[in-house]
């Protein structure tokens, strides 16, 4: 079929088009001087910025219209870092395109592939190489040394093994123990149940004796956030219900998908919203997830009061926080 | 002396120490064709010039360590607060060190230069072809490039250890940990004990400024070479065949192009990171795990990441006390798997279905290659509606939306609208070889009406010029393979299936209008 | 009266009118400030109370109920307090203009005393949190920003972003701005807890730090752009978006330029 039709042909590069430029020389004075005067405003902008970084202070302010009030120093140094950059560019090129050479050159390409003499030789001389170490013949070398190599990769990865700890029960452990009074993060203070009213959040921690030198790594399995409700709005299975007090109730600000802090609590719908995903918890029925890509409702801390009304946990978590792992078990 | 005169000297000198002069000669007159789309590359190369210079300055005073620090420096709103060296040393090369400030502007918004300029320059190649025989190999070194700055700019992301890069860096742990058996190991390791510990931020600085970019420069250099040595391609049209590559000569057109273009790319920057903040770390305040901010993205490079884990559907396995959490496995580290590998074998794939193993300097129009300008766009409707997602808290209170809505519109959308945008672009390429074809035939409207005697009017059509109508008619139409089922023998093929899939795909991607020959022009004429 | 609407079109008498109501406002302000320290307090408080059960029965009872115990479409008003009428009634967001929207803040359509009266009306029936008196607002001279910051991130800026600017929450809520609000009903809005905002207990958030979150709420908000157009404070999709659009879009505009053919 392709044999049939006659393709339309090539009627070869178009005839070079002279510049301007290239006839009258006052066109060609004139893109001079444009260059020039381009390169005379990259001048300029180096001094601006010498002046910014010299006389102009860190903490002097301008008023500039659509954008507001401007750090005089940052902005100087900026434009005229721009400027100095910019109009070399544009001076080179305006240059390039008005008075350097602008007929198109022809080059020829070759195909990459050697003629085939060559090419058979090449092949031949790798098969023959091959074939004169005996890579095909002694598979007792190819297999040993392919079993020393996959094994000699082993070394680097087990050198880093020192790289951190294992580790072991971490993932499903937090500070939180029985008797854990809640206190306020940051503040540290401990809270009564009365603290809260009806429709309060409070974010919570453990009480540890040094609360100074708490560490991010703890944080980051301990904060807790306290929501109080009505008691009848929950819709609660009883040993979840026995785990709050008097309306208050506190879950694991851990994400259960990937660990960000779920806190976007929404007092009207009782609504918790992880603001990295959008994973959406339902308070009422126990943090269960009602949208988004977490999988698992937010662990609940089982909470009480002391004699003097001071909430404090009852138990430890009883679920690892945060994001799933394989050790994760569910049952 | 004159400045030729003076160059000159410096080219014996050179030659008779290194007897480069043939070398040099053929080189220096080495031609490269002229288009905006060729300099998309040399975009994203600059910015890789222009990241290594802001970031050595970065180095000179950023202090790469979560050591617990008082903050004293000279921002009010933070004095006295803990936070780690690392983010009080960023609060000081923006504050204290004069130009410091700029210079992380520079390096953050170059980073996002760089990267959206990889993907225009992909996406420049993808379209036009560029990528088959022989260059296969320099489309994979680029998948590695896109790639290895997707995951550098994430570093880069992370060093400051303000609240936002925390947050990145938690959800990568969490992306760790969520691999099946070694998962909560590997985070251990990584992070030198539990999240977030005091190792991470030391160790990725290692990898950020040392180990990634020499991985860089030694990619980009073979990609360059390839570049050089493979000459560029071009663009069809009149004078420009498979043999040949027309075009301006390095020196010095296009020395003095390419040359200015840098100092263009780094001016623009700099002008971008004068007037515009990016990334105002001493308003998020330092990273505690308990604390987050709304509106919590990645850069955009990492939008469309972000967006298919939010859009993820809610499934975890529990089965003999283990977990796997496919929420996080299956966007975070399956799909993106299998689009980059698509993406690195694209070019066999599409051998492999036309059977054509010849060598190609000529570039496709879009148009002329219908199936995979929609694959592309397929591929493009996928990213924009994952990318869209990963906004969809900042779209939804800026255009009045829900982000349930934008959720399940991307949730549906993800699947439905990339093979629509398919169907619509394969039938727009068709469309477009129609016109281009009534074009040949036809020629151009030139508007001007005429009363022919028995009063009916008809438009003039000029015919096009002959460059035209060679640049409308030079392209291949390769016929669909003959895969017959059975051999000459009568025999039945092995790999049956196989061979079936690949015909049908070669029958759907030899589908085209037919193109206008000189018969059909000749016998336009005898009318 | 025939007299008097003769001038109605007199070109005079928009302004007269004008300067007439300040001066009314005015004055009941004076007297309404008057009042809380005379001996009559008790007297001109049930005054006000009257007033503004008048107010209520007019303007929100057909929502919250006659006797504000609440209706279908809206809450009980019942223990809400003095401060949730004043944020609600002085912010605009009361009376609703859309009940299938957010509430949302607007100009107010009741004056300074009016809003007094109704939050007057609303807490006698039942205690609830009080309107902060100024002298405890005074951000500028009590408070530390930078403990302020810490609070304002940890309780915060989950759902009003890291600088204020507000946030997405479900189902179309959001988050507002807290850019340009008035110390007083940032106070308030954190006792009482509307819309959707949980309410941050003074035991938990002691006045005291309650008055550093607004003093680090100020400074964002007076904060120069240190380093250029702020993008909205938004984080990086703004950024994004302008690195392609104007960062890449001036380069390719120049390398369309660089690659035409001089003439």
């Amino acid at each position: 079929m392709s044999n049939e039709i006659e393709a339309i042909k090539d009627p070869g590069l178009p005839a070079h088009v002279h510049r301007k430029a290239d006839t009258d020389p006052a066109v060609a004075n004139r893109a001079e001087r444009q260059v020039a005067t381009m390169f005379g405003v990259s001048a300029f902008g180096t001094v601006l910025l010498i002046v910014s970084y010299v006389f102009v202070p860190q903490d002097k302010f301008i008023f500039i219209p659509v954008m507001g009030n401007q750090n005089a120093h940052q902005l100087g140094l900026g434009l005229g870092m721009a400027i100095s950059l910019f109009f070399i560019g544009l001076g080179a090129i305006h240059w390039a395109k008005t008075l350097m050479p602008d007929t198109e050159v022809v080059a020829q390409r070759h195909e990459f592939r050697s003629p085939d003499s060559d090419r058979k030789e090449f092949v031949e001389a790798v098969k023959s190489g091959a074939g004169a170490a005996g890579l095909g013949r002694r598979s007792l070398i190819k297999r040993s040394l392919g079993a020393a190599l996959g094994l000699s990769a082993l070394s680097p990865l087990l050198l880093l093994r020192d790289l951190g700890p294992l580790p072991k029960k971490e993932f499903e452990t937090t500070t939180w123990k029985s008797g854990t009074y809640l206190v306020t993060d940051p503040g540290n203070r401990r809270i009564k149940a009365s603290d809260l009213e009806v429709g309060a959040v409070a974010q919570v921690l453990p009480e540890i004796d040094d609360p100074e030198h708490r560490k991010l790594s703890d944080i980051g399995k301990d904060a807790v956030l306290l929501i109080r409700l009505r008691p009848q709005e929950f819709n609660l299975e009883p040993e979840k219900l026995a785990m709050t007090h008097d309306g208050i109730i506190a879950f694991s600000k851990i994400c259960s998908h990937m660990g960000c802090a779920v806190a976007l609590y929404e007092q009207q719908t009782k609504h918790l919203l992880c603001p990295c995903h959008q994973s959406t918890f339902d308070v009422t029925r126990g943090a269960k997830v009602i949208f988004g890509p977490s999988a698992r409702p937010l662990p609940q801390l089982d909470i009480t009061i002391d004699s003097e009304g001071y909430l404090l946990a009852r138990k430890p978590f009883s679920e690892p926080v945060g994001p799933s792992f394989w050790e994760r078990n569910s049952q | 002396m004159t400045i030729e005169a003076g160059l000159g000297t410096v080219a014996n000198y050179v030659d008779e120490r290194t007897g480069a002069a043939a070398w040099m000669k053929k080189n220096l007159q080495k031609v490269f064709p002229d288009h905006w789309s060729f300099l998309l590359g040399e975009v994203a190369l600059y910015s890789f010039v222009i990241l290594l210079l802001s970031g050595t300055f970065l180095t000179f005073w950023f202090d790469p360590s979560q050591r617990e620090v008082i903050y004293d420096g000279g921002y009010a709103p933070l004095e006295g607060l803990k936070m780690s060296a690392a983010y009080a040393s960023t609060l000081h090369i923006s504050f204290e060190v004069r130009g410091g400030l700029l210079m992380r502007q520079i390096h953050h918004w170059s980073a996002l230069i760089f990267m959206s300029a990889i993907v225009a320059h992909l996406l420049r190649v993808f379209f036009t072809g560029a990528f088959r025989k022989p260059r296969e190999g320099n489309w994979i070194i680029g998948i590695g490039l896109l790639t290895l700055g997707i995951v550098e700019g994430f570093l880069g992301y992370s060093l400051p250890d303000d609240l936002l890069s925390g947050t990145g860096i938690r959800i990568a742990e969490a992306i760790i940990q969520a691999l099946p058996v070694v998962g909560s190991y590997l985070s251990y390791f990584a992070f030198g004990g539990a999240f977030p510990g005091e190792s991470f931020i030391p160790r990725i600085y290692t990898v950020h400024v040392l180990l990634l970019p020499g991985a860089f420069l030694a990619l980009i250099t073979v990609h360059l070479m390839l570049v050089w040595y493979q000459k560029h391609t071009q663009y069809p049209g009149p004078g420009r065949t498979e043999k040949n590559v027309v075009g301006y000569p390095l020196m010095p057109t296009y020395m003095a192009k390419a040359g200015g273009f840098f100092f263009i790319v780094f001016g623009v920057i700099a002008f971008l990171s004068a007037v515009a903040s990016i990334n105002p770390i001493w308003l998020y305040g330092p990273y505690t795990p308990g604390q987050i901010s709304a509106g919590s993205q990645p850069d955009w490079y990492m939008g469309w990441l972000d967006g298919l884990v939010r859009m993820a559907p809610p499934i975890e396995t529990h089965a003999f006390g283990h977990t796997i959490s496919w929420n996080i496995l299956i966007p975070g580290l399956i799909i993106p798997g299998i689009l980059f590998t698509g993406m690195a074998l694209y070019p066999f794939i599409e051998s492999w279905i036309t059977g054509d193993k010849r060598e190609h300097h000529l570039l496709d129009r879009p148009r002329n290659a219908p199936n995979r300008t929609a694959l592309g766009a397929m591929s493009l409707t996928f990213m924009l509606v994952c990318l869209i997602n990963g906004g969809n808290d900042i779209i939804a209170t800026h255009f009045s939306l829900t982000i349930n809505q934008i959720m399940w519109f991307t949730r549906f959308g993800v699947l439905i609208l990339p093979p629509i945008a398919f169907v619509v672009t394969k039938r727009l390429c068709l469309s477009l070889q129609r016109a281009d074809r009534d074009l040949v035939l036809h020629g151009r409207e030139t508007g001007t009406l005429l009363r022919l005697p028995h009063g009916e009017f008809v438009e003039v059509h000029e015919p096009i010029s002959p460059e035209k109508t060679y640049l409308l008619t030079s392209h291949e139409q390769a016929p669909a393979l003959e895969l017959p089922a059975v051999d000459a023998h009568g025999v039945k093929r092995a790999g049956g299936l196989r061979n079936k899939l690949r015909a049908r795909m070669s029958i759907a991607n030899a589908e085209t209008v037919t193109k206008v020959s000189a018969n059909d022009l000749k016998e336009i004429e005898h009318h | 009266m025939k007299r008097i609407s003769q001038y109605r079109r007199h070109k005079a008498a928009g302004p007269f009118l004008l300067i007439l109501a300040l001066l009314a406002i005015g004055t009941t302000f004076n007297v309404a400030s008057a009042v809380t320290s005379s001996q009559t307090k008790a007297v001109d408080r049930s005054v006000l109370i009257e007033e503004g059960r008048q107010i209520f029965l007019k303007g929100c009872s057909s929502c919250h109920g006659l006797n504000a115990e609440g209706g279908q479409i809206a809450p009980s008003l019942i223990g809400v307090g003095a401060a949730s009428v004043d944020f609600q009634v002085g912010t605009g967001r009361m009376p609703m203009a859309d009940m299938n929207t957010q509430a949302m803040r607007k100009a107010p359509l009741y004056d300074a005393v009016e809003t007094a009266a109704l939050a007057a009306y609303v807490s006698s029936l039942a205690p609830g949190p009080e309107i902060p008196a100024e002298s405890s607002l005074n951000y500028e001279r009590d408070g530390s920003t930078a403990e302020g910051g810490e609070l304002f991130r940890n309780n915060c800026a989950m759902c009003h972003n890291f600088a204020g600017q507000g946030g997405a929450l479900t189902q179309g809520k959001y988050a507002p701005t807290l850019m340009g609000v008035s110390p007083k009903y940032i106070y308030e809005a954190m006792i009482t807890g509307p819309q959707s905002m949980p309410v941050f207990s003074d035991k938990t958030i002691t006045p005291a730090e309650k008055v550093s979150i607004i003093k680090w709420i100020k400074a964002a908000e007076n904060e120069p752009n240190l380093g250029g157009a702020s993008l909205g404070r938004v984080g990086p999709v703004t950024e994004g978006l302008l690195g392609w659009v104007l960062g890449l879009g001036i380069l390719i505009g120049v390398a369309v330029w660089l690659a035409m053919k001089a003439r």
